[in-house]
């Protein structure tokens, strides 16, 4: 079991998911997410006077798989629906899940995701 | 013909009077409806300021803004009522002060026993006038002022700071047979850009200056702009207020007058003079069209052409709006550079720039506009010279006494919020409360 952690173009949400839909992935968590890498802040001004905006708005996809098989695809549609080729694209990280529990039902492990 | 057959219609009741009295009776309603009517549309121009103040400071403190415009107006209105009004208008005849006459007393009731019903009108107009004058002061101490500091200087501003001043320059507007010092000498202030917009904005100033700025303001010594949280409800302040001016400016005329579409046009012109050159500066200095800085524009324009707008030609007021858009941008940034620190410009807009419309008066005024010519039309210096005593004088009055009150409540009740309380916000310390709840605030 792993966890996906992408960090994306907010204005690429829609057609990732429904990219994941499509290869029958029909879960996801999103949060909105501030932040900055290589693409740096930009500026904007206020009473005449300019000031940095290090933090830009992106948006945070997580997505537990039960498999390897189920990774790979999930991998590959984020990375081929989120990107626009400039800088600020975003990046993903796979995680090891240790444990996943159901509220509902009380079900364990993969039955769970 | 044509115009008291208008008059039959709006007044029919006038008409019981013989043909002859038909004009006077229908004038005296005119005025009495013309003077409240616009005294509506100023009193609204308290919303325009809370929108602005708000718009253009953080979500954090926008409870704390709206309760200083609401009660400001309150205490305002009470105070006015308590002693200001009587000190501003009650029979001036050293020039320098109204004989006080508490609670309106002598100025309601005619000799004969009948109710005085121009002085209703003519007060509830200066009321709201009053009231302008001590809201300006809010956003030049946003974001860090005590609110139990503010009820205080908010009541001393209305029932003293404001109606002292005022007496000197418009006493004799309600026929007590006195007359103030600077009206004596022929000084000009139509609708009160110095009145009320230079005294506001000299106390906001006062206020400014004993406060300190902001925590955040200056790092290592250079400034930091601070962003409002929400630039639309600034925007609407604006418009609120422009809207608002087309009372407080031909409303000045207290009554009908020949000249009021001629007002409102250089109402107009000059804000839109002001916008356009406050745009146009900051597009040049910073590359980019700024929104504040443009709608502090309009506010420049609207408040220079305050004490002009009755006496100068449309092309003047042009001009008089461009040179207060121009000025507005250089002052916001001049007080930011040397550590002042006011959240929303009230100082340059209202101080500066009713500074600047009150001298525009003895360089533009010119006949058959005014009954006078400023310098630039073959009057001389003499009128610039009384227009610049009266800016100065404003001036003075306004900083030395505000500094005095600002101060002597800091050395007794303290003026201003504890650290924690300005970091985390006014809102929940001052009042318990915040403006958006549920509804996510990023941090600045």
């Amino acid at each position: 079991m792993k966890l996906i952690i992408a960090i994306i173009q907010p204005n690429k949400l829609e057609e990732v998911k429904d990219a994941l839909n499509k290869e029958g992935i029909s879960r996801l968590t999103i949060l909105d997410v501030e932040g900055y890498g290589k693409q740096k802040g930009h500026t904007e001004i206020f009473r005449g006077r300019e000031y940095e905006i290090m933090f830009t708005r992106k948006v945070q996809l997580e997505i537990a798989v039960r498999n390897d098989k189920e990774k790979e695809v999930v991998v590959e549609t984020i990375l081929k629906n989120a990107r626009t080729g400039n800088i600020g694209d975003g990046k993903i990280f796979v995680l090891p899940i240790e444990e996943v529990y159901r509220v509902r039902t009380g079900e364990k492990g993969e039955d769970a995701i | 013909m044509k115009r008291i057959l208008i008059f039959m219609l709006i007044f029919p009741s006038t008409f019981v009077f013989s043909e002859g009295s038909v004009n006077y009776v229908a004038q005296s309603n005119v005025n009495l409806i013309w003077t409240i009517l616009a005294a509506f549309l100023v009193f609204f121009m308290q919303a325009g300021f809370a929108m602005v103040e708000t718009g253009f400071t953080r979500a954090k403190n926008s409870v704390n803004i709206i309760m200083k415009n609401l009660i400001d107006f309150a205490v305002g209105s009470l105070a006015f009522w308590f002693i200001g009004f009587g000190l501003m208008f009650g029979l001036n005849s050293s020039g320098l002060i109204g004989k006080p006459g508490f609670f309106w007393d002598g100025f309601l009731i005619n000799s004969d026993g009948s109710l005085n019903y121009w002085s209703f009108a003519f007060i509830i107009f200066q009321n709201v006038f009053a009231a302008t004058s001590a809201t300006i002061i809010s956003g030049a101490v946003a974001e860090r002022i005590k609110f139990i500091t503010y009820l205080i200087y908010t009541f001393l501003v209305s029932a003293f700071v404001y109606p002292i001043f005022g007496s000197w320059a418009w006493n004799s507007l309600f026929s007590q047979g006195g007359k103030g010092w600077l009206e004596a000498l022929g000084f000009i202030d139509f609708a009160g850009s110095t009145v009320v917009h230079s005294i506001g904005g000299w106390l906001g100033l006062a206020g400014a200056v004993v406060l300190g700025p902001r925590i955040g303001k200056y790092v290592n010594g250079k400034p930091r702009p601070i962003p409002g949280h929400n630039i639309p409800l600034a925007a609407l302040g604006v418009f609120i207020l422009w809207f608002g001016w087309f009372g407080f400016n031909p409303g000045s005329t207290l009554g009908y007058s020949d000249n009021l579409g001629i007002i409102a046009v250089t109402t107009s012109l000059s804000a839109s003079a002001g916008t356009l050159s406050a745009m146009i500066t900051v597009w040049i200095l910073k590359k980019k069209p700024e929104v504040s800085m443009t709608l502090n524009g309009a506010l420049a324009g609207l408040v220079a052409i305050t004490a002009p707008c009755a006496v100068v030609s449309p092309l003047s007021a042009i001009i008089i709006g461009l040179i207060a858009g121009v000025i507005v941008v250089f002052s916001v940034l001049f007080f930011d550079n040397i550590g002042i620190d006011d959240p929303v410009g009230a100082v340059s807009v209202h101080g500066v720039c009713g500074a600047w419309g009150t001298i525009a008066v003895g360089l533009f005024a010119a006949e058959p506009y005014g009954s006078v010519n400023g310098l630039f039309y073959g009057g001389g210096f003499r009128l610039l010279g009384i227009q610049a005593l009266g800016a100065l004088v404003a001036f003075l009055y306004a900083f030395l006494i505000g500094l005095g009150i600002f101060k002597l409540i800091d050395i007794t009740i303290g003026i201003r919020v504890s650290r924690k309380e300005e970091i985390e916000g006014l809102d929940i310390f001052e009042h318990g409360i915040e403006a958006y709840s549920n509804f996510k605030i990023t941090h600045n």
